[in-house]
C-alpha cells in the first residue's frame, strides 16, 4: 500500500506492506542508508532515527505506523548545529573506527545532549547504553560527547 | 625552509572520517545495482546428514524468483586456507546446523526467503559429533570421509576426525628435576562470537564480457578471489573482487562466508544478486573463536625463577578446517609467554565436530593459552609468597633473546611495558585500595603478553600523477582499524608531502598489488614496509629527473617538505613534483611509478634448537609486547565482576598514529572483557541456542570500564616502517588472564574456566 511519510522535512510517497519496517523503506526505497541493519531485533541501535523528535529503532517500527510522523535521519541533520558539533568531536577524538554504529550513536548522543547539555560521563554512558559498538571500547565515544558538550558551552552566548 | 608537520606520529583523524560521521559511508548492504536481486539461504536443520535429494520446483514457482541453486549445481571443488575441505555450499552431506544447503535469488528479500523455505531436501541423518571427546572416541562417525585425500598446505597429520596435530619442543626435559615448585591445572575457554556490527554480505554481478565483479564485506579481496575461484572452479582472472567500507572484522571476514554462493546465484540468475546475512545467520554460519581445553604445567625455583612449562591443548575446530590449523599452531607458539625458560613443550590436537567452523578471531589462540599460562605465574607467586608482578619482572624475555623455538626477536620493549603499567596503576600501593562500597571486594591483577605482526605477501604501488599528487595502492582492506590512514601517513612521511596530497586507491584485485589480508596484526608492519619501499623508488625516479633538470648529481639532491626536490645546501635550487611529473609524462622517461613487494621470510623455528612438527607457518613475523593491569571489584552478593580501571601498555615499535593505537588497545580491552566475563555461544544439542544480541551479551557502554589507560611503548623494529610493529590484537590477549588473576587475589579462588559470569563466581564463593 502507498504510505506518505514526512522524512527530513519532505513528504515522500512509499510502498509499504504491513510487515515492512521503517528501516527497510528508508534504505531500500529512499536510499537513505545512514541507518544500518545490525541486528533487526532492536538491540544494537545502529538503525536509530528520530520520529517526532524521539529516537526510535527503525528496525522495530513499521513504516505504515509512521504515517503522519516527522522522521529525521542522520542525512537530515546536515546543518543542525548540535549534530555538527558532535560530528566534529567524533572526528577529532577518534571516536569512530569501522563507523557502522556511528550514525545510530550520533542520533542517541544528539537526543541525550538535547535533554542534558552538560551530562556527566556516567550519564553519557547510560544514555548510549542502547547502542552497541564492537570496535572502540566506548572510551573515545564518551570523550567525544564530552568534547561536544564543551564546545557547546564555549559557543553559548553569555 | 618551510617546515611541515610530520605525518608519522601525528594523532590524525581517519582519512575517511567525513563520510562515516555524515552517514555517507557505504558498506556492503548500502550498495544497489540496476536490476539487482536479493539472495536468501536455506539452512540445514541437521548437524550431520547425507543429502539424498532436492526438490526445487515449488521454490522456483514463487513469483519473482529467478534462480534456485543447490549442491547439485556446484562441481566437486573445495576451498580452505590450510586444508581444502569445504564446498561453496553443502554438497553430498551437511556437517552443522545452519549450513547453507540451497540458495535463492528473487526480486525482493521477502520472496527470496519465502522461496528458500520451499526447497525440499531429503536427508539421511548421521550421528552428530558435538564435542572433541566424541570426535576422538573409537568408532565415532567420520565427518570428512575424504580427509586423507584433501589437499593440504602443510603436514597436518590428519586422520579419522583429527584435522591437524602440532607439537613444539625446545630445551631439555631434565629441567623439571631442578624445579622446587610445579603447578599444574586444567583450563577451558568458551566459544566467542565476533559480532562485527555489520553482518557479512556480498553483491555479485556478471559483466557483459562474462567476468564477475564481486563486492563483499571482507578482510582481503585476494582471499575472497582465491576462495571463490577454488570453490567454484573458476580461473582467478575471471573474477574481480572489490570492497566497500567494512563494518569491522576481527577475523570473521578474512576467509570466505557466503561470497561463493552470491557469485553462483548471480551467474545462475544473469542479474546482480545481493545476499546479506541476518544477525542470526551471521552467528550460526560464519565462524567463531575456538573453545580450548588445556592442561598446563609450569615449574619454578624457590626464588621465583621460571624453569619449565608443558602445554597440551585440544581444540574444537567445527565442521571445516578454515584457519583452525593456524590457530592451533599459533596458540602453541605463544603458549610459553614472553619469558625465559629452560625447557618448553607444547602439543595440541584439532578435531572436526558438527558445529559451525571455528576460525580466526583477534588474538588467534593467544587469549586462550594466556588465560592458563598467565594464571600459573600468579599461582607460583602465591605459593612462594612473592609479588606476581615481581616474578614476571624476574623472568621477562630479555632484549636480544630469541623466542620459543628460536625465532629472532629484533626489538623488545616488554620490560618498559611492565614498568609503565606498574607505575601508572600504583601497583606497589595496591594493598591500600578500598572497595567503593561495603559488600564488595577489590583487587588489581597483572599479566604480560607478546604477539606477532607479519606473515606472507604484500605489495604497494605509489604513482605520481601529472599534477604531482600521489595515489597509493596497496590492496589492503581497512576494516575500521585505521590502516588506510596509517599507510597514507607512512607514504606522506616518506615523500615529505602533506597528507592531503596522498590518496588511497580502494582495494581491487584487478588493479591493486597482492595483499594476503588484514589479519595477524600485519597491515601497518608488512604493508607499511612495502609502502616505504615503493615511495623510496618514487624518490629515486624523482631525483633522476631533478638531477638532469638542475644539473647536479642525484646524491646531492633532497626531498623537501611540500612536494619539492632541491639541491642540498642550496636553498633556491629546487623543482616541484609537478614540474618533475610533467616532464616524466610528456617529455622524458615516462610516468613515475614506484612498486615494491615482499613476503615475510624470517623463520619461525631454528631447527638446530627446537623440534617442530605440523607447524603451518614456517615464517611468522615481528614480535610486539604488552602488559596489562586491571582494577576490579566483585559484588559479594551477586558475584558480578566489574572492571573499574585498566592500564594497557603495548610495544608497537613506533606509533604511526597514536590516536588509532589507543583505539585498538581500548577496543581490544573491552572485547577481551566480553570474553572474560559475559560472552558465550551456547549449544542446545546441535543447535546454537543464543544466536541473537538479546541472548548473547557483548559489553555495552555501561559494562566498559570508566578508565582504560593506553600506554604506548616504542622499541623500534629495525625493518618496520619508521620502526612500526602491529597493534591490532595484542590488547586482547591477557584481558581474561589479568581479570582472573585479580579475582583470585580478591577472593582466594582460582577460576580455570571462562567466562567468569556472576553465576560461576558466586557458586565458587559459596563453595569455599
Amino acid at each position: 500500500m502507498s504510505v506518505a511519510l514526512k522524512i527530513n522535512g519532505q513528504l515522500r510517497q512509499v510502498q509499504a506492506g504491513l510487515g515492512d519496517t521503517l528501516l527497510t523503506v528508508l534504505r531500500d526505497q529512499l536510499l537513505l542508508t545512514a541507518a544500518k541493519r545490525g541486528c533487526n531485533q532492536g538491540v544494537c541501535g545502529a538503525c536509530t532515527v528520530f520520529v517526532d523528535g524521539r529516537p526510535v529503532r527503525a528496525c522495530l517500527s513499521l513504516a505504515a505506523n509512521c504515517e503522519g510522523g516527522e522522521i529525521t535521519t542522520l542525512e537530515g541533520l546536515k546543518r543542525d548545529p548540535g549534530m555538527l558539533r558532535l560530528q566534529e568531536a567524533f572526528t577529532t577524538t577518534g571516536a569512530v573506527q569501522c563507523g557502522f554504529c556511528t550514525p545510530g550513536i550520533l542520533i542517541a548522543a544528539h537526543w541525550l545532549l538535547g535533554r542534558k547539555p552538560q551530562a556527566e560521563a556516567a550519564e553519557i554512558r547510560a544514555g548510549l547504553s542502547g547502542n552497541l559498538c564492537r570496535c572502540t571500547g566506548y572510551t573515545k565515544i564518551v570523550a567525544a560527547v564530552e568534547a561536544a558538550e564543551a564546545s557547546t558551552k564555549a559557543e553559548a552566548p553569555r | 625552509m618551510n617546515e611541515m608537520p610530520r605525518a608519522v606520529g601525528a594523532r590524525l583523524p581517519r582519512a575517511e572520517i567525513r563520510e562515516k560521521v555524515e552517514g555517507r559511508a557505504q558498506y556492503i548492504a548500502d550498495l544497489y545495482r540496476p536490476g539487482m536481486l536479493f539472495g536468501a539461504l536455506l539452512p540445514s536443520p541437521h548437524a550431520h546428514a547425507r543429502i539424498k535429494s532436492y526438490d526445487i520446483r515449488e521454490a522456483l514457482a514463487v513469483s519473482g524468483v529467478h534462480a534456485v541453486i543447490t549442491g547439485d549445481d556446484f562441481g566437486d571443488h573445495r576451498m580452505g586456507a590450510f586444508i581444502k575441505d569445504e564446498h561453496a555450499i553443502a554438497k553430498g552431506k551437511v556437517r552443522y546446523v545452519g549450513e547453507p544447503v540451497a540458495a535463492v535469488a528473487a526480486e525482493t528479500e521477502v520472496a527470496a526467503k519465502h522461496a528458500a523455505r520451499l526447497v525440499k531436501v531429503e536427508y539421511e541423518e548421521l550421528p552428530a559429533i558435538l564435542t572433541p571427546e566424541e570426535a576422538l572416541a573409537p568408532g565415532a562417525a567420520i565427518i570428512h570421509e575424504g580427509l586423507l585425500s584433501y589437499f593440504k598446505v602443510f603436514d597436518a597429520g590428519s586422520t579419522a576426525n583429527i584435522c591437524s596435530r602440532t607439537s613444539l619442543t625446545d630445551g631439555d626435559a631434565s629441567a623439571w628435576s631442578r624445579c622446587d615448585i610445579v603447578v599444574e591445572g586444567n583450563f577451558t575457554t568458551q566459544p566467542q562470537a565476533h559480532v562485527s556490527l555489520e553482518p557479512c554480505g556480498a553483491l555479485a554481478e556478471v559483466d557483459p564480457s562474462g567476468r564477475v565483479t564481486l563486492w563483499s564485506a571482507n578482510q582481503s579481496v585476494f582471499r575472497v578471489q582465491a576462495n571463490v575461484c577454488e570453490s567454484l572452479g573458476l580461473p582467478m582472472a575471471q573474477l574481480r573482487c572489490l570492497t566497500p567500507r567494512v563494518g569491522a572484522g576481527f577475523g570473521n571476514k578474512m576467509e570466505p562466508h557466503i561470497q561463493p554462493i552470491a557469485v553462483k546465484l548471480a551467474m545462475a540468475a544473469g542479474r546482480p544478486v545481493k545476499l546479506i546475512l541476518s544477525r542470526e545467520e551471521d552467528f550460526e554460519i560464519v565462524r567463531a573463536r575456538h573453545p580450548f581445553k588445556l592442561r598446563v604445567k609450569t615449574g619454578a625455583l624457590k626464588d621465583g625463577t621460571l624453569v619449565a612449562r608443558e602445554v597440551e591443548v585440544l581444540l574444537d575446530g567445527g565442521a571445516y578446517a578454515d584457519d583452525s590449523p593456524g590457530v592451533l599452531g599459533y596458540s602453541l607458539f605463544m603458549s610459553q609467554g614472553p619469558y625465559r625458560l629452560q625447557y618448553r613443550k607444547a602439543a595440541g590436537t584439532l578435531v572436526y565436530t558438527n558445529k559451525l567452523r571455528f576460525g580466526a578471531f583477534r588474538g588467534f589462540g593467544n587469549p586462550q593459552v594466556s588465560f592458563a599460562g598467565e594464571q600459573q605465574i600468579d599461582e607460583i607467586a602465591a605459593r612462594l609468597g612473592l609479588d606476581p608482578l615481581a616474578v614476571r619482572e624476574k623472568n621477562l624475555l630479555p632484549p636480544g633473546e630469541k623466542w620459543f623455538c628460536g625465532a629472532e626477536v629484533p626489538s623488545n620493549g616488554l620490560a618498559e611495558c611492565l614498568a609503565r603499567v606498574k607505575a601508572a596503576s600504583g601497583w606497589t600501593g595496591r594493598a591500600a585500595l578500598e572497595p567503593s562500597a561495603p559488600g564488595r571486594k577489590r583487587a588489581l591483577g597483572v599479566a604480560c603478553t607478546a604477539h606477532i605482526s607479519g606473515l606472507l605477501a604484500t605489495g604497494a604501488i605509489v604513482r605520481m600523477l601529472e599534477d604531482g599528487s600521489i595515489v597509493l595502492n596497496t590492496g589492503a582492506v581497512d576494516i575500521g582499524q585505521g590502516s588506510d590512514t596509517a599507510l597514507t601517513q607512512i607514504c606522506a612521511e616518506a615523500l615529505k608531502v602533506p597528507m592531503e596530497r596522498v590518496r588511497l586507491a580502494s582495494p581491487d584485485t584487478d588493479g591493486s598489488p597482492y595483499n594476503w589480508g588484514t589479519t595477524a596484526s600485519r597491515v601497518t608492519y608488512t604493508t607499511g614496509r612495502a609502502v616505504v619501499g615503493a615511495a623510496r623508488e618514487v624518490e629515486r625516479q624523482i631525483k633522476e629527473h631533478a638531477s638532469e633538470m638542475l644539473e647536479v648529481a642525484p646524491v646531492d639532491l633532497e626531498l623537501r617538505p611540500g612536494g619539492k626536490v632541491g639541491v642540498v645546501g642550496v636553498h633556491d635550487k629546487a623543482v616541484s613534483f609537478f614540474e618533475v611529473s610533467a616532464r616524466a609524462h610528456w617529455a622524458k622517461g615516462g610516468p613515475i611509478i614506484g612498486t615494491n613487494s615482499l613476503v615475510f621470510e624470517k623463520p619461525s623455528v631454528d631447527p638446530k634448537r627446537a623440534v617442530a612438527v605440523g607447524l603451518p607457518f614456517p615464517q611468522i613475523g615481528a614480535f610486539a609486547f604488552g602488559a596489562l593491569v586491571v582494577d576490579i571489584e566483585i559484588d559479594e552478593v551477586t558475584g558480578k565482576i566489574e572492571v573499574q580501571r585498566a592500564w594497557s601498555a603495548a610495544d608497537v615499535g613506533r606509533a604511526i598514529n597514536p590516536l588509532a593505537v589507543e583505539g585498538q588497545l581500548e577496543g581490544a580491552f573491552v572485547q577481551g572483557m566480553g570474553l572474560a566475563l559475559s560472552e558465550e555461544m551456547v549449544w542446545d544439542g546441535a543447535r546454537l541456542a543464543n544466536p541473537s544480541l538479546m541472548d548473547y551479551k557483548v559489553p555495552t557502554s555501561l559494562d566498559a570500564p570508566a578508565e582504560i589507560n593506553s600506554i604506548i611503548v616504542e622499541a623500534p623494529e629495525p625493518d618496520g616502517p619508521f620502526g612500526a610493529k602491529g597493534v591490532g590484537e595484542i590488547g586482547i590477549n591477557v584481558v581474561p588472564a589479568a581479570i582472573a588473576n585479580a579475582a583470585a587475589s580478591a577472593l582466594g579462588i582460582r577460576f580455570n574456566n571462562l567466562p567468569l559470569t556472576p553465576e560461576r563466581v558466586l557458586r565458587a564463593m559459596l563453595a569455599t
